[in-house]
């Protein structure tokens, strides 16, 4: 008989016990099948089997898959001794989640066609062979290479030009022509997800909200909802509203200061100038809230610590209407600028297809026309009330990443107006108890670069024996690689900043 | 922006600067305060009272909602950059010591030009978009002169941001060798002070001062723009 998975829905938990565990070959054809029928991999990670001990024993590979026919997730595991067989070959948006499993815990995945290290960090603490296993440089390693008398090589990084985060760039390129690109990252590995073990405690928030420090209020929104599956409980409504709204400003910001950039990228100052200005805007709209322009402090597990009173709401809203008309003005320059428009149209373009195979997330894949946002897909807290349209485009180049921010940009702006105009009253923190023990919580918000996602699975004293954190930009490099494919190598920035992908995120 | 010959921007009312310490408020050393501090930046003695270590502090404010009678507390003072680590641990009687210039030698050379190389040695990027925005026309950091640049070789010195990574350190090494004599060092944000919210972690380093040698620090998490562009001005004493 097949074992079905219970559906589970975002900011919901079930007790481990309760998730399939499955033959390895089955697991192996269960998600291949299902991702192949339109789901997506929220997550595929190893942990240690409960009775194992971490030093020796089997592991348990779980798979959070999100359905989107029953708007749900799915959750399976397998039960492994040392090995995983790859599913790479058949479902590639596995690729990256397998290397990372490979790190982890120091486990074969055969198969693999690219297996090699994924942040060139250790083990986790207790995997086998860990401590015998040498350090690397981040960068020492072998990269893919085209062969050939007039490839050249370009090789760029950690340090780059601009204020930003370290990574490694490889190109292989035939004269002005990219090839290939790889991206080699770990630099900003901080050992987050191992810090997480153990928890909850007064550090777990932190760590939740400097996941992404751009990304603050989406990590730490979903850090927030996964400790509330866990204990049983919900978030107020006000204090729900308060998350989406800094969540939707946390949106703004970075999408219109992406503009900006992108503006700049192309050498269209108008826009540039402006768009510094009115990200700054609704940065300061963050801080008038809770005293940070990232919104540091604001959610907290069972609410928020800041409640907004009528005259900070009155202010919030002729912010917002200045800040919309502000922006349509600048941003809106873009979409009537020919030379704008000949920089952006066809420039760094990825098929629907690819999007769905490699598993992007976020506006890169609603771009490429693929209609995923977990606002609308997987509401949890207000968004099973209020609701976004979500934004898509057809064409998957660096306009289409562009247009469909400045879609979702204005959608943002009505949003956060809409529920200024009707905040519900009442308390913005409850009091949580323990988390179950033995569970599996899962939470999912859609952040401004798309899925966020964190699993918790509680040991028998209710603490934190596994925190698995997906930030979007895991998702998303390789699909910047491919981008890069057959384009020039001087619109590496401009496909670069189309992403803006987030190295810490990756990196963790 | 008329700042720093006129009035800085407004800061929002709830904005976390300069906190503020009253050990008198204290009832029998209860030290709520001291256990909600997630990164170990308050202390309480009875001898000593309570002390805080600028360096490690997040800003987060849990230490004020933990007190109920007022012994910390957040004032609006973004002013917060200091030359010398030990600068950074207030008290009741001891005040934050602001950074002093580099003297004359260094301000003649580099009190109207300064560039920096930024270096992000692990952290979440949150210091590096403040950083950033001193660029954007609101802040226009280059009408003081200074700049970040592309290359370590065309700059006076490094910003760093991060706790440095073990992963990054060989990275910040190099870039710093790449910088001509002679250079200054700016620790930017908890981070890169003391580790931040990852201090003691097994994969970072606490902060570039274990590293390389420091000339200013600029605490915060993130520091505010207008937090940073102070210490930069003092530094080159353009404010004092």
């Amino acid at each position: 008989m097949k074992t079905t998975a219970i559906p589970i829905h975002n900011g919901e938990s079930v007790p481990v016990s309760r998730v399939p565990v499955l033959p390895v070959e089955e697991l192996r054809q269960r998600v291949i099948g299902a991702v192949k029928e339109g789901a997506e991999i929220a997550a595929l990670f190893a942990e240690p089997s409960a009775g194992a001990t971490r030093s020796a024993g089997g592991f348990q590979l779980f798979a959070v898959l999100i359905d989107h026919s029953q708007g749900a997730l799915r959750a399976l595991s397998a039960r492994l001794t040392d090995s995983w067989p790859s599913i790479t070959p058949e479902c590639p948006s596995a690729h990256l989640f397998e290397r990372e499993i490979a790190e982890q815990w120091n486990l074969a995945v055969p198969g693999h066609p690219w297996l090699k290290p994924l942040r060139f960090s250790p083990a986790m603490s207790g995997a086998r062979e860990a401590a015998a296993a040498g350090r690397t440089q981040p960068g020492d390693a072998q990269f893919f290479r085209v062969e050939g008398e007039e490839v050249h090589e370009v090789a760029v990084g950690p340090v780059h030009a601009g204020v930003i985060e370290p990574g490694h760039f490889r190109f292989q390129c035939h004269g002005e022509t990219v090839l290939h690109l790889e991206i080699s990252l770990g630099y900003q590995h901080r050992g987050v997800e191992q810090a997480l073990l153990g928890g909850p405690d007064k550090r777990s928030i932190h760590y939740a909200e400097t996941l992404a420090g751009d990304t603050t209020v989406g990590h730490a929104t979903a850090h927030c909802e996964a400790m509330e599956a866990l204990c049983g409980r919900e978030a107020p409504p006000r204090a729900q509203a308060l998350r989406a709204i800094a969540l939707e400003l946390e949106r703004i910001a970075n999408h219109v200061g992406d503009l900006g950039a992108l503006a700049g990228d192309v050498g269209f100052l108008p826009t540039s100038s402006w768009c510094g200005r009115i990200r700054g805007d609704v940065l300061n709209m963050s801080a008038l809230i809770c005293g940070s322009r990232f919104g540091r402090g604001l959610a907290r597990p069972g609410g928020v610590a800041f409640d907004v009173d009528d005259r900070m709401v009155g202010e919030l809203k002729d912010r917002i209407r200045a800040g919309a008309r502000d922006a349509a003005g600048a941003c809106g320059l873009l979409w009537t600028t020919p030379s704008v428009l000949a920089r952006f149209e066809g420039t760094g373009a990825l098929s629907p297809r690819t999007a769905l195979e490699i598993g992007l997330t976020g506006p890169a894949a609603r771009a490429c026309g693929v209609d995923r946002d977990c606002r609308s897909d997987l509401p949890s807290g207000i968004w099973r009330f209020s609701h976004v349209p979500v934004s898509t485009w057809r064409t998957g180049d660096v306009f289409a990443r562009a247009y469909v921010r400045w879609l979702e940009v204005q959608r943002s702006f009505a949003f956060i107006e809409d529920q200024l105009g009707s905040l519900p009253a009442g308390d913005i923190r409850v009091q949580l108890p323990r988390p179950a023990r033995g569970a599996l919580g899962v939470s999912l918000v859609e952040g401004w670069r798309g899925a966020i996602c964190h699993v918790i699975i509680t040991d028998s004293e209710g603490r934190f024996g596994r925190y698995k954190v997906i930030d979007p930009s895991f998702r998303n490099w390789f699909g910047l690689a491919l981008a890069m494919r057959g384009q020039p190598i001087s619109d590496f920035p401009l496909c670069n900043k189309s992403f803006n992908l987030s190295y810490c995120g990756h990196d963790l | 922006m008329r700042f720093p010959r006129g009035e800085p921007p407004a800061l929002p009312a709830r904005f976390r600067g300069l906190p503020v310490l009253d050990s008198s408020r204290c009832v029998d050393g209860c030290s709520e305060c001291v256990a909600a501090c997630p990164t170990g930046a308050l202390s309480f003695t009875s001898r000593t009272g309570l002390k805080l270590d600028l360096g490690k502090c997040l800003f987060c404010g849990e230490c004020e909602a933990a007190c109920k009678r007022g012994a910390v507390s957040f004032t609006n003072d973004y002013r917060l950059a200091a030359r010398e680590r030990r600068d950074l641990l207030i008290g009741d009687g001891r005040k934050l010591r602001l950074a002093e210039s580099l003297g004359r030698d260094l301000e003649r050379l580099l009190g109207r030009s300064l560039r920096l190389r930024q270096v992000s040695a692990g952290g979440c990027s949150g210091c590096e978009a403040d950083a950033n925005v001193l660029t954007t026309v609101g802040w226009d950091m280059g009408r003081f002169g200074i700049q970040f640049v592309a290359s370590p070789r065309h700059a006076d010195g490094l910003l760093v941001t991060g706790p440095v990574t073990k992963n990054m350190r060989l990275a910040l090494e190099k870039t710093w060798e790449a910088v001509p004599e002679p250079k200054i060092l700016i620790a930017s944000g908890a981070c890169a002070i003391s580790g931040g919210p990852y201090i003691d972690l097994p994969e970072v380093y606490n902060g570039v001062a274990g590293v390389l040698p420091v000339d200013l620090f600029v605490p915060g998490c993130p520091p505010h723009p207008l937090t940073l562009l102070d210490g930069l001005l003092r530094l080159i004493g353009r404010v004092r």
